[in-house]
């Protein structure tokens, strides 16, 4: 059954290796994948410990659902303590990798120690072994998982790996499966570097008990149903999340230049239609309807011929409007790179944003960037800052280190410039005209980031019903929503609430794209809590998966407490308050975020959460939820 | 109504396996592709994925090598079925099938294949692209052929006849 999988803690320094139930305890208060991930690194690593050191601790995870009937339990969630931030890592990756972890066993790898030459982790029908992988290290993404299921004989193996980035400690490294499923946010992927650790693999023959398996499996095709009905589904079933792009940049939502802008004028290549021409057909994760993702081929150029996946929104903005690049095939081809080096495609076309803003006021010069000329729109130039990245090599070497560590190198006129949350560079999105959204961004547990509490659907300014009949439930809310997206009152409840939505599902195990985050209309707890009793049969209703949620998250809120977070960390930078937007349409064009309100949706979202005003989590709380002990 | 056959689209096929994750619900009550009667082959390549199952022969090879007559023409589904209780568990079926599509069980001791869920196919009610359909033999090709008329209705209906 689905609660008899374990705990695989592995010490890579010694070699060591136990396999533990996970108590019935921690299932009733964290549930499981994102949500008990959040206690197991808050006990695991000590406080101050140096996030590429041998302290720190990697944990892998598959959900409570996943591999199981729930719309799509594919999910896989990664937690370390981040080298990019020093706060709480956290990246959620889709594909295959959590189900084949669950048959082979495992629901949670808890890594630790360093390995003295390079290891992989292999796992078969509850076997753990720790494996050579000398012969794999320096190779990329594809060539690694190819190699290993050859040298295990087993196409069937689903493997999470490195590439050159994060051997080479970028400290934006993604973890990946597969072409594209990416663990990419905070860093993963040097931690695993930093361990020895090239890869996990998995394969597995063990079966996960349905408890009630034919109502699971009705009531699994209504939700599948509920999700595939909505717009936002079918859109991405056509194009994937680059259904996006155009709608938010006529608007004025899209980051450009570094946010010098909030729209890229004449990218009309960069709509999603253009994506066609190039799509060889479309990809699921397991279990998913919704199959956001594009296969494609790379026609032309050196890298001719190489296959992949996606892309996504992030990488249209990251390769396209970010850079002032408006070439589909730069944005194929970055996309192809990231994946293969392993790379954060959000960061680093953040950084690159970023060095050509530095690069054009003259902060950074052509000895700095060893001749290269950083111009808006150079897509050469892109190409190569990647390589670069990946490899460290020239200026690659400084932006390799993230957005905080490279301002140091370039000095503190840089720093201005520099759109980043803790640490962690922002989405390719601009905020400024839509307070709600900015809230999410300051606030989010990982850094900068649009996956943590964005209520993304407050751009399509929702009537005050369907709001009611979602951010009201399941506590009974009674304060204050708002319709419209340029307001600020009633928006924290709005990011609180996504928050602990989205805590929910990566605990389960499930996509995000299947709840609420682009449809007002998927699933959230109600189909949660039914969706767990006849997959598991254990009882969680709506509000004890809220009171979990809640519980992960403040938990995730002490670990960067403890290791130095303050009040000030859930700010945003300078230019949200004082550079009005100058594109888009009305509504959008000439806005910024108020400082003053934004300090009382601020307050008002502590209070909600029932933090102090330090952000806190008061005494109560902690006993309420019976986190006082740690 | 006209008999129906298993048809596959691979060019459909969005490699999720929820197929394989219903299959084994549906017959063993429990996740676990290696017991599906189905399976997605899916290359590292851009190549289709391909969905793979019991083709049920007509002239089945798995039928004419069961030594015991366990393996009939079902004629109400126009299917290759299993009587369990004449079957003696040799496995020969499972090295003729030539499409690997014959499992064997080795907790319950017996060969497994695909049933069509005795008329109602739960792969092809959960896939959404119908990359695997359950289609009446009249109707076989039939949206293939719209497609293929519709390029020329198109080139007519833009430059005339």
């Amino acid at each position: 059954m689905a609660l008899n999988r374990k705990i695989a803690y592995i010490d890579l320094g010694s070699q060591t290796i136990a396999l533990e139930p996970v108590p019935m305890d921690w299932r009733r208060k964290y549930i499981g994948g994102r949500g008990l991930d959040a206690y197991l690194l808050f006990a695991n690593t000590p406080g101050g410990c140096d996030p590429l050191g041998p302290d720190n601790v990697v944990i892998i995870s598959a959900g409570l659902l996943g591999g199981m009937l729930a719309s799509s339990g594919s999910r896989t969630h990664i937690a370390a303590k981040s080298p990019l931030t020093n706060l709480y890592g956290s990246a959620s990756m889709g594909g295959f990798f959590a189900p084949e972890m669950r048959w082979a066993g495992i629901d949670h790898f808890v890594i630790r120690g360093k390995a003295n030459r390079p290891v992989y982790i292999y796992v078969h029908d509850g076997e753990v072994e720790i494996r050579d992988a000398d012969h794999v290290w320096g190779a990329g993404v594809y060539d690694t998982q190819a190699m290993i299921r050859k040298e295990l004989g087993d196409e069937e193996t689903q493997i999470l790996c490195i590439g050159p980035a994060g051997e080479n400690r970028v400290r934006y490294a993604s973890v990946i499966s597969g072409r594209k499923d990416a663990g990419a946010r905070s860093g993963m992927g040097a931690v695993l570097g930093s361990k020895n650790l090239k890869a996990v693999a998995c394969r597995g023959t063990m079966e996960i008990q349905i408890s009630n398996p034919e109502e699971a499996l009705e009531y699994n095709k209504e939700a599948i149903d509920q999700v595939i009905a909505s717009k936002a589904s079918q859109n991405m079933q056509r194009w994937g999340t680059n259904f996006m792009f155009g709608i938010t940049n006529t608007t004025g939502l899209v980051r450009t230049r570094n946010f010098q802008y909030n729209q890229l004028p004449n990218s009309e290549e960069l709509e999603a239609e253009n994506l066609d021409q190039h799509s060889v057909g479309m990809d699921a994760c397991f279990g998913c309807q919704v199959h956001c993702r594009h296969r494609y081929v790379i026609k032309e150029g050196a890298h001719a011929g190489a296959y992949s996946l996606g892309p996504d929104f992030t990488s249209l903005g990251a390769f396209g409007a970010e850079v002032g690049c408006r070439s589909m095939d730069t944005v194929l081809l970055g996309n192809h790179l990231v994946n293969d080096y392993g790379i954060d495609t959000l960061e680093i076309g953040s950084m690159i944003g970023w060095a050509m803003e530095l690069y054009e006021k003259g902060i950074i010069t052509d000895e700095d960037t060893h001749g290269l000329k950083l111009e808006w729109g150079n897509d050469a130039v892109v190409i190569e800052l990647i390589k670069q990245v990946a490899f460290r090599k020239g200026l690659g070497n400084i932006l390799a280190e993230g957005p905080l560590r490279a301002a140091e190198k370039f000095g503190p006129e840089s720093l201005k410039h520099v759109i980043h949350v803790k640490g962690m560079s922002n989405s390719h999105t601009d905020e400024r005209a839509a307070p709600a959204l900015a809230l999410s961004v300051a606030v989010s547990s990982r850094g900068s980031d649009h996956l943590r509490g964005m209520p993304a659907i407050d751009l399509y300014n929702l009537p005050l019903e369907v709001l009611d009949r979602i951010y009201r439930r399941p506590d009974g809310y009674n304060g204050p929503l708002t319709s419209n997206f340029g307001e600020y009152e009633g928006k924290p409840r709005m990011v609180m609430w996504q928050e602990l939505c989205y805590m929910a599902v990566e605990s389960l195990g499930i996509c995000k794209y299947h709840t609420v985050f682009l449809s007002p209309n998927h699933p959230a707890f109600r189909e949660f809590s039914r969706l767990v009793q006849l997959n598991t049969g254990l009882e969680f209703s709506e509000m004890d998966l809220w009171d979990c949620a809640n519980r992960s998250y403040t938990v995730e809120r002490l670990f960067n407490l403890r290791e130095g977070m303050t009040r000030a960390d859930d700010w945003l930078p300078d230019r949200y308050f004082d550079e009005p937007t100058r594109l888009g349409l009305p509504g959008v064009r000439g806005k910024c975020i108020d400082r003053d309100r934004f300090k009382a949706m601020l307050d008002e979202y502590y209070r909600l959460h029932e933090w102090d005003e330090s952000g806190t989590p008061t005494p109560e709380l902690l006993r309420r939820l019976d986190i006082s002990k740690l | 109504m006209g008999k129906k056959i298993m048809v596959v689209d691979p060019e459909k096929c969005t490699g999720c396996r929820n197929c394989e994750l219903v299959c084994s619900v549906k017959h063993n009550g429990v996740s676990s592709p290696s017991l599906a009667r189905i399976h997605i082959v899916k290359w590292d390549n851009p190549s289709p994925y391909i969905p793979m199952r019991c083709q049920h022969c007509e002239d089945a090879p798995c039928m004419a090598v069961c030594p015991r007559e366990a393996i009939f023409r079902n004629e109400e589904l126009d299917s290759v079925s299993i009587n369990h209780d004449r079957c003696i568990g040799c496995k020969m079926c499972v090295s003729a099938c030539p499409f690997g599509a014959m499992g064997w069980n080795p907790k319950r001791g017996r060969v497994f294949k695909c049933d069509l869920c005795h008329g109602e196919p739960q792969c092809v009610r959960f896939c959404d692209t119908k990359a695997v359909d359950y289609v009446e033999t009249s109707r076989l090709g039939a949206d293939r052929m719209r497609e293929a008329a519709e390029n020329y209705a198109e080139l007519t209906r833009r430059y005339g006849r």
